[in-house]
């Protein structure tokens, strides 16, 4: 029988998650055996080859490339996960969300302490993905299935949701793998 | 910083003896004179309080009434709530924008007259209705904005307004208000005849357990809405320890739809006072703090002037009603707009001239309350329903009312109906007897116990008003078939939104997250797997909030969730294929495609 596809992506995130994904360790091999990787960043496949089973998202969408990514995605798995903080919550992009997109602008490239911009250019290639004006969660902008909040979700929640979902078990995750202060 | 504006605030601080404790009344005194609680202002007041300066910003920040930024001389707070949208408060809105040419949130360039919209202010039966620094106005039109409107540029202030006053002790001298009090039904315990002062002099011939004993027998429970046993309350204040113990009055009604106490307060001021006497007799009290909401500041020097009387009358004070070594006194303490300052231990932090913030339980405030000493809070009218009890006796209080709910209620009544006001029956009424009783027709739901309680429709009509079946602490909203279901349970959750303390999560989100939810059904973006969502999240905010407003804040929801399913189901849309509907690419990309002058490659028209 073909092993099940998964897909990983990291939206407005930190790469975090997925490198608490890598802190499975060893256990990585036993992934390998029970899935096929398809676009993910873990084996640098940049385009969907077919449906996949599961997609793991970290990160929220701040810009319109995360949003065509997010899309995809939703229309490419069967389920989708929203992986950590950034991904449920939009996390520490979201911070953002209370300046309006100029005040941001103007600090990153005109105003602040340690910009040299002498002729206020803010970068405009059309190659640069436009920003949102806030970043949304991934549930806001496609339907989500499961969520795995940490900041990143411990090795081990990941891990315990992966073989559950794929051996078709409930999760039940330990207290201390769900307990975040 | 003129030396004439630190002696003021150094004078307004010493007035209150520097009293930290007394805080409310130093910023709501500077708010007052100055018309905004300044930065300098704060940090003189931190300096003569011997306090910090994050205290008193903290407090200045919490309470709607008080700002960091200058207001006008005069500010005009419009009630925005859902009964005063009803009978067509925006109109009265636009008016008072047109004629001052500002919008809300604004002063008029010549720094004289603010605008700001407000939560319920207790005059539902009487609405539109907005409070012009302390005065009210109610039953607003087009018309009168204009006529105030006129009179304030003409000398810009409110008390020259011609007024006509309202019935009863409206007109006092010391109240000269247009409030009317609406009082339809005069039941037996509260409005009947009674002779004064007769319940405290019976009290205070017998011992404070019989005191207690007597309440019991009564069965009396809380008139605020909770409805615990009042005399339970009591004997564990009274049981707990320390030398120093406090009785407070809760008259912050802000629940909407509840404007009872407001009645009480102007008709019935002496039989709560007496109230309190008793109640501070039977736990063993020397002090009680009678806690007046903002909106009722008007009423102040009225109150006032009834303690000063029964100072006078030797009912306050040493051997208070002659009795030896029985010393009680009782003053008033401002709020200054918070709704939360309702539940009784944010109500306690406010007194304490904190932020409102509730405070953790246990320990309850029977034994560590104000002040960390044993406190009895209770209600406007559960004081007047004491002093009646201990007047005519536990079996005469208990003839009418129903099985666990003894003797009558107070309903504020407002909406849909033709008589909208104060009633005064037994509980155990049944809900479609009191629509008919107050003149409602083509009634679609009522609102029970104000959005903190339930809404019922049809099918409910039969279920009878008592703490068994239908809770209140006295609001009854009708709505008639021409309301929007959804809009209104839109309305009370901005609310709730607004006036969420903060401190928790669950519902300083919660409440956001269940806007947000109706509001994407109302816009047509919602699907049945919505609604479950809805359920399981409200239910979450009531299990998991730390105080009573995020315990019921959800209830809009649940309970319009319940009795009015079909009306959600009606908008419902099918399910989508994975996307959102709510949101929306291309205004998400807007300001994007505005700041850099170019249209997004990936999301072409």
């Amino acid at each position: 029988m073909e092993k099940p596809k998964i897909a990983t992506a990291s939206l407005a995130g930190c790469f975090g998650c997925h490198m608490s994904l890598l802190d499975i360790d060893d256990r990585i091999l036993k992934l390998f055996e029970l899935v096929q990787f398809d676009k993910s960043p873990i084996d640098d496949i940049k385009k969907f080859t077919g449906q996949c089973a599961i997609g793991l998202i970290e990160g929220g969408c701040c810009n319109e490339e995360n949003v065509h990514n997010l899309q995809n995605f939703r229309k490419h798995c069967g389920i989708l996960i929203s992986v950590g903080d950034c991904a449920i919550n939009g996390g520490i992009p979201a911070m953002r969300n209370n300046i309006p997109l100029k005040e941001c602008f103007d600090e990153a490239y005109r105003d602040g302490p340690s910009v040299y911009n002498p002729e206020g250019i803010i970068p405009n290639d059309k190659e640069i993905p436009l920003l949102l004006d806030k970043v949304y969660p991934c549930h806001h902008v496609v339907k989500v299935d499961y969520y795995l909040p940490g900041c990143p979700p411990p090795a081990d929640t990941l891990w315990e949701a992966l073989v559950a979902l794929l051996s078709n078990k409930p999760l039940d995750l330990p207290y201390e793998l769900i307990k975040y202060d | 910083m003129s030396v004439e504006f630190k002696q003021t605030i150094k004078e307004i601080c010493e007035a209150c003896g520097n009293d930290r404790s007394l805080m409310m009344d130093v910023v709501i005194a500077t708010q007052k004179r100055f018309g905004c609680v300044s930065n300098e202002a704060m940090d003189l007041i931190a300096e003569n309080m011997n306090a910090h300066r994050v205290e008193v910003e903290g407090v200045v920040s919490f309470y709607s009434f008080l700002s960091p930024d200058p207001k006008g001389q005069v500010v005009i707070r419009l009630c925005n709530d859902v009964v005063d949208q009803m009978q067509g408060v925006q109109a009265v809105a636009e008016a008072f924008k047109k004629e001052l040419g500002i919008d809300f949130g604004q002063t008029t360039p010549d720094g004289k007259i603010t605008l700001e919209w407000t939560p319920c202010i207790g005059m539902c039966d009487q609405a539109p209705a907005a409070l012009i620094n302390d005065m009210v106005f109610t039953y607003l039109s087009t018309d009168k904005v204009r006529e105030i409107t006129d009179e304030l540029k003409k000398h810009g202030d409110p008390e020259q307004i011609p007024i006509r006053y309202g019935d009863g002790n409206n007109a006092h001298d010391l109240v000269k208000s247009m409030v009317n009090n609406g009082l339809r039904k005069k039941g037996a315990v509260i409005f009947g005849q009674h002779e004064a002062e007769k319940g405290v002099k019976n009290a205070l011939s017998m011992s404070a357990v019989e005191v207690i004993r007597e309440v019991k027998n009564a069965r009396l429970r809380g008139r605020g809405g909770a409805g615990f046993p009042t005399g339970m309350k009591w004997e564990f204040t009274r049981a707990a320890d320390g030398d120093k113990k406090y009785i407070l009055c809760n008259a912050d009604e802000g629940e909407p739809g509840t404007f009872k106490d407001r009645v009480i307060l102007t008709e019935r001021a002496d039989l709560l006072f007496e109230g309190m006497t008793i109640g501070g007799y039977a736990v063993g009290s020397d002090e009680g703090i009678l806690y007046l909401r903002a909106e009722y500041a008007y009423l102040r020097a009225f109150l006032e002037n009834v303690l000063k009387e029964r100072r006078d009358r030797g009912l306050l004070g040493k051997n208070a009603c002659g009795k030896d070594g029985f010393d009680f006194d009782i003053r008033i303490q401002m709020g200054a707009g918070a709704y939360i300052c309702g539940e009784e231990t944010a109500l306690i932090s406010s007194c304490e001239g904190l932020r409102g913030d509730p405070k953790n339980r246990p320990p309850f405030p029977a034994q560590k309350g104000y002040k960390e000493c044993p406190t009895s809070v209770n209600n406007v009218e559960t004081f007047c329903a004491v002093a009646r009890i201990l007047d005519k006796g536990a079996a005469w209080f208990s003839e009418v009312g129903s099985q666990g709910s003894p003797s009558t209620k107070l309903l504020s009544v407002s909406g849909d109906c033709t008589n909208p006001g104060v009633y005064e029956f037994p509980f155990g009424m049944r809900v479609d007897d009191l629509l008919k009783k107050v003149g409602a027709q083509d009634v679609q739901a009522v609102l029970i116990g104000g959005p903190s309680g339930q809404l019922i429709g049809s099918a409910d009509f039969e279920r009878t008003i008592c703490y068994d079946d239908l809770a209140t602490g006295g609001s009854v909203i009708v709505f008639n078939s021409k309301r929007n279901i959804l809009e209104i349970v839109g309305q009370y959750m901005d609310f709730f939104v607004e006036e969420s303390c903060g401190y928790c999560t669950p519902c300083r989100v919660g409440n956001v997250l269940l806007r947000n939810g109706i509001e994407k059904i109302i816009h047509g973006q919602g699907e049945k797997a919505d609604l479950d969502y809805l359920q399981e999240l409200g239910e979450t905010v009531k299990l998991a909030s730390r105080c009573g407003l995020g315990q019921t804040s959800p209830n809009p929801v649940l309970t319009s969730l319940k009795n009015f399913r079909a009306v959600y189901e009606a908008v419902l849309i099918e399910p989508t294929d994975g996307q959102q509907p709510s949101f929306d690419i291309k205004a998400a990309l807007s300001v994007s495609e505005d700041l850099t002058g170019r249209k997004s490659e990936i999301y072409k028209d």
